[in-house]
């Protein structure tokens, strides 16, 4: 899951790696930046990553192993070009998450944590953006946006897609349904 | 005469084009050689309203909202830049005097005092409306002195627990040890909740002075703010404002002058919710998978990298300052019962009028749902609210009269925990909520006790199976179909069995809004009620 803006990922290469890597080493408990770092650089913790990050920081190929896994940010291949991001928590269900992401799965023709066959997205599910007043919300490209109406997914992704800016000044959220006024 | 003009930078303000109608009001200012200073504020939390516009007038502050890019012009015709004139007044995004909107006049703002009103990086304005106040009093004290204040405050953790604050201080000062640490818990994961976001986006010097009077007060020279990964918004405002907390002298190695040392740095999460248990979340900190560690010991006395450690949640420590500059009584003053001070309550979900609502303990659900919320979105009528994060109970609107407060709260088998409070209209099936809660679980379970990892994944198929009789079952008014009712039966042993085995909250509190579906709405899983849809 791609939540911080994205910038440009390059090629895997063992020296970039081994220079994000000693970058972070001498943090007080540096694992876990320095996979962020990797991940930020490459857009995934690339396999040949592991043995790397063990020998510098001295830990055992199993633990970084583990810990890569067990977190549900960290990937282990490189994503589409397109970060979705799709918020499947409470507060999102109840003004249609389900809908949503129904809708975004057949639009793409992907299940959750799959990238489309081109290589052009991927779909995430995330449990909760902290957007949960103006539900539904999804992130594209890391970006957040909120009221998401599928039409209004549509737009986003197409934005995305052709490399227009998402956020371009079209950009207008969806009309709130009710209570635009104050109390 | 130059106008100021305030676009909220939020997170929520932007996700609904904050920015964009910031940059329209920008360049249409420019074209007609109006001279605006654009300061991008943190949000006032009158989310529905979002983006709100503010511009400041001779007598405070007018508000203007939903603004869209497309209503930008008719806001410079109407006058805009006079924001007191007839004419702004009557434009239809028009909403008076934003400290007169009664949504905002009927709360308590304290932790949130200066979030929407200042802009977040300024440290000037941060001191200018009683920023370091509380630090510099706490500076003139002795350790034992402030924790005596916050103990005396009644300030209980916000993150959800409710344990005294002043008591987990208390431990961390007597337990000896070179290295102290304080970290907060960041990881908000909870749905409906975005307090924590808000105040780091709105008011990132209110934190880091919270946690800076907490290392003064138990002697801890490094600090750690975890941080969700969902956050990037927040992870940027807090980086930015600890540099320039550098910069003025505030932190590192003379605090304010003094002869304490405080270093305060961000860590980033990576998507697990389990690491917003502290435990879970310590464990991270050290690079590990985020696995709960057994307790005791606890945090205050074995913490980060085994030293005794401050785990508090955002909330908690930004009111930190308050309690340490108004003094104990003044913040004990608000609340109800064993409840002290006040809880940033969010509205979240199907509502009409989401938000961040202060205010005292006490508050009753229905106030907080119909009187702030004003109802659902959608305008059907409300049928459920869970208060207090996936973990929380769903409650009917037969018990909106409960007063917000840790103890009225547990005895009605709910809880407070972080405040969120996720509304539901009568379109929700509940059985679906109840499966999602072990779904949630399961996903999400750290794997280390076997009530929860395998708890949860029974919990999914027992009432799948539940689910899936509930479309052939009998008419209202007979007795459920025996499978269902044995299947009601296991569901409660496991919830039960979940409770009382799991090693953390996780799995022991996974059964709480499960059950509450049982007693509150059982015939969305028996299926014995005609007409739902």
């Amino acid at each position: 899951m791609a939540t911080s803006p994205r910038t440009p990922l390059v090629e895997w290469s063992q020296a970039d790696a081994e220079a994000v890597i000693d970058e972070h080493a001498d943090l007080r408990g540096p694992l876990m930046p320095v996979l962020h770092a990797l991940q930020d650089r490459f857009g995934y913790v690339d396999a040949q990553a592991i043995p790397l990050v063990a020998r510098r920081l001295n830990l055992s190929r199993a633990d970084v192993y583990g810990v890569v896994t067990f977190y549900r940010d960290f990937r282990s291949q490189r994503p589409g070009a397109v970060a979705v991001g799709l918020c499947r928590a409470e507060a999102c269900q109840a003004v249609g998450g389900h809908e949503l992401a129904e809708h975004a799965k057949s639009r793409l023709g992907i299940d959750f944590g799959e990238t489309t066959s081109d290589g052009s997205a991927t779909l995430d599910q995330v449990f909760c953006l902290g957007n949960c007043a103006l539900g539904p919300s999804v992130t594209v490209q890391g970006r957040l946006f909120g009221r998401v109406s599928p039409a209004r997914f549509d737009e986003l992704l197409s934005g995305a897609m052709g490399g227009i800016s998402a956020a371009g000044a079209e950009g207008a959220p969806d009309a709130p349904t009710r209570g635009a006024e104050p109390a | 005469m130059r106008v100021r003009v305030f676009v909220p930078r939020d997170a929520a303000a932007r996700s609904v084009g904050a920015d964009e109608v910031a940059d329209a009001l920008v360049a249409e200012a420019v074209g007609r050689g109006v001279d605006v200073e654009l300061v991008r504020n943190g949000s006032r939390g009158l989310l529905w309203l979002e983006p709100l516009v503010e511009v400041a007038g001779t007598d405070g502050r007018y508000a203007f909202g939903p603004v869209t890019v497309a209503a930008v012009p008719s806001l410079l015709d109407a006058g805009l830049q006079s924001p007191a004139s007839p004419s702004a007044r009557a434009h239809p995004l028009a909403l008076g005097l934003t400290e007169q909107i009664s949504w905002l006049a009927r709360q308590d703002r304290l932790t949130f005092a200066r979030v929407g009103v200042s802009d977040p990086l300024s440290i000037a304005d941060f001191e200018q409306s009683g920023g370091l106040a509380g630090l510099r009093r706490a500076l003139a004290m002795t350790p034992a002195e402030i924790v005596a204040e916050v103990t005396d405050s009644g300030l209980r953790g916000r993150g959800g627990a409710g344990f005294p604050t002043g008591v987990k201080w208390k431990t961390v000062l007597d337990a000896p040890a070179e290295q102290k640490f304080v970290c907060c818990n960041a990881d908000e994961g909870d749905s409906g909740t975005f307090a924590d976001r808000m105040l780091i986006e709105g008011d990132p010097f209110a934190l880091i002075e919270g946690m800076t009077i907490a290392a003064v007060a138990v002697g801890a020279t490094a600090g750690l703010v975890y941080v969700r990964s969902e956050y990037p918004d927040a992870i940027a405002t807090l980086r930015a404002a600890i540099d320039l907390a550098y910069g003025t002298g505030w932190l590192g190695d003379s605090v304010l002058g003094s002869r304490h040392r405080f270093d305060l740095e961000v860590r980033v999460g990576a998507g697990a919710y389990i690491c917003g248990e502290e435990t879970a979340m310590l464990e991270s900190l050290e690079g590990k998978r985020g696995m709960v560690r057994a307790k005791p010991p606890l945090p205050a006395i074995e913490g980060l990298f085994g030293q005794p450690t401050i785990v508090n949640n955002v909330l908690s420590l930004a009111a930190v300052p308050t309690v340490l500059a108004r003094g104990a009584a003044f913040y004990a003053s608000y609340g109800m019962g064993r409840s002290r001070g006040t809880q940033v309550f969010q509205l979240a979900g199907n509502i009409a009028r989401g938000g961040i609502v202060e205010t005292g303990f006490g508050v009753t659900l229905g106030q907080l749902v119909d009187d702030f919320g004003g109802g659902t979105a959608t305008g059907r009528p409300v049928r459920a609210a869970q208060v207090g994060g996936p973990l929380g109970a769903y409650l009917p609107v037969s018990q909106f009269g409960l007063p917000m407060d840790y103890e009225a709260f547990a005895e009605a088998g709910a809880m407070v925990g972080h405040g969120g409070v996720v509304v539901f209209d009568e379109t929700v099936d509940m059985g679906v909520q109840a499966k999602f809660a072990m779904e949630f679980c399961a996903e999400e379970s750290c794997g280390k006790c076997t009530p929860c990892r395998v708890g949860a994944v029974r919990g999914v198929e027992v009432i799948e199976n539940i689910l899936l009789r509930r479309h052939d079952a009998p008419a209202a008014g007979t007795p459920a179909h025996t499978d269902t009712a044995a299947g009601v039966v296991l569901l409660q042993d496991l919830c039960e069995l979940m409770t009382d085995g799991s090693l953390c909250a996780m799995g022991g509190l996974t059964p709480m809004p499960v059950l509450s579906v049982l007693k509150h709405f059982p015939q969305d899983l028996d299926g014995r009620q005609e007409g739902r849809p």
